[in-house]
């Protein structure tokens, strides 16, 4: 799990041009949203995508986003729950 | 008479603001770190810069540079505060980019983040998000800057559309081409009239 979290710290980090921070900054239970990293909508797609590309995965219902895209440690739950 | 009170050109991985050279970067050849080393150089801190595709980091960059230390929010009303830019290629830099998450349906993964900036005009909703200004808004897609169009356009905005000030020019990305020359015109400030010939040579000479 932990390998798992620091690899998508690193995924996150990329595909939304988060410069200047390192995966270190990220604490894995903090807010991915709001006073967390303050990501944004458009920033919620880009994990929906980075998920589908990279681990193959689809949110099957639209409310499972909240809880998924919490933090690093709740995709990384879903995903080590959910991988094929 | 109208005035050009500050004036900005980026091109060849070199900055000139009111004529003098104030950047030149030779680390690499790369647009997007040439464009981060002018953020870094402007003491910039939004994050949001680094989501943008380069036409609208062009064109933030640009605002900043003539913004700098004129305060218009403090001298006008948001609303009289226009921006008003044109280019050759529109959007076309970050189109082909969306295109290429896309083309490939055995690796179909459309990025939202590139498709929301496939308008050339999103640059102008930028450079308003991050000053506040709520002005009139054009972008206007010519071969080259029509200096007599853009002229004419920004001086109805002043007299008949209520605006004091316009950021306007020229800002254009296109793969490894690209160019910015933009100008702030306000309506009592300024060492330079605010005319065809002057945009003209604003647009073409080298610094």
């Amino acid at each position: 799990m932990d390998e798992l979290i620091q690899k998508l710290k690193g995924e996150i980090i990329e595909v939304l041009n988060l410069e200047d921070i390192e995966p270190d900054d990220i604490d894995e239970k903090d807010s991915l949203f709001n006073d967390g990293l303050g990501l944004d909508s458009i920033d919620a797609l880009e994990l929906i995508v980075l998920l589908d590309r990279n681990y193959d995965l689809r949110l099957e219902k639209d409310e499972e986003g909240i809880k998924v895209f919490y933090s690093v440690e709740s995709m990384a739950k879903y995903i080590t729950a959910h991988k094929k | 008479m109208s005035r050009i009170s500050s004036h900005i050109r980026i091109e060849d991985f070199k900055v000139w603001k009111n004529g003098e050279l104030i950047l030149d970067y030779n680390e690499t050849r790369e647009l997007n770190k040439f464009l981060k080393a002018v953020y870094k150089l402007l003491g910039m801190k939004y994050m949001k810069f680094f989501k943008m595709d380069s036409l609208s980091k062009m064109g933030l960059i640009g605002a900043e540079l003539l913004l700098d230390q004129n305060s218009l929010m403090e001298k006008y009303k948001a609303e009289e505060i226009a921006v008003v830019l044109a280019n050759a290629s529109a959007s076309l830099d970050v189109d082909r980019k969306y295109y290429n998450t896309i083309k490939d349906a055995e690796n179909y993964f459309p990025s939202p983040a590139l498709f929301v900036y496939t308008l050339p005009n999103i640059v102008l909703g930028e450079i308003c998000i991050r000053h506040g200004f709520k002005g009139e808004n054009a972008f206007f897609i010519q071969k080259e800057l029509d200096s007599d169009f853009i002229y004419d356009y920004n001086e109805d905005l002043l007299l008949q559309k209520d605006q004091n000030a316009i950021i306007s020019g020229w800002v254009e990305v296109n793969a490894d081409s690209y160019k910015a020359v933009m100008y702030l015109i306000e309506k009592e400030e300024g060492d330079i009239k605010h005319l065809p010939n002057n945009i003209k040579s604003l647009f073409l000479t080298q610094n």
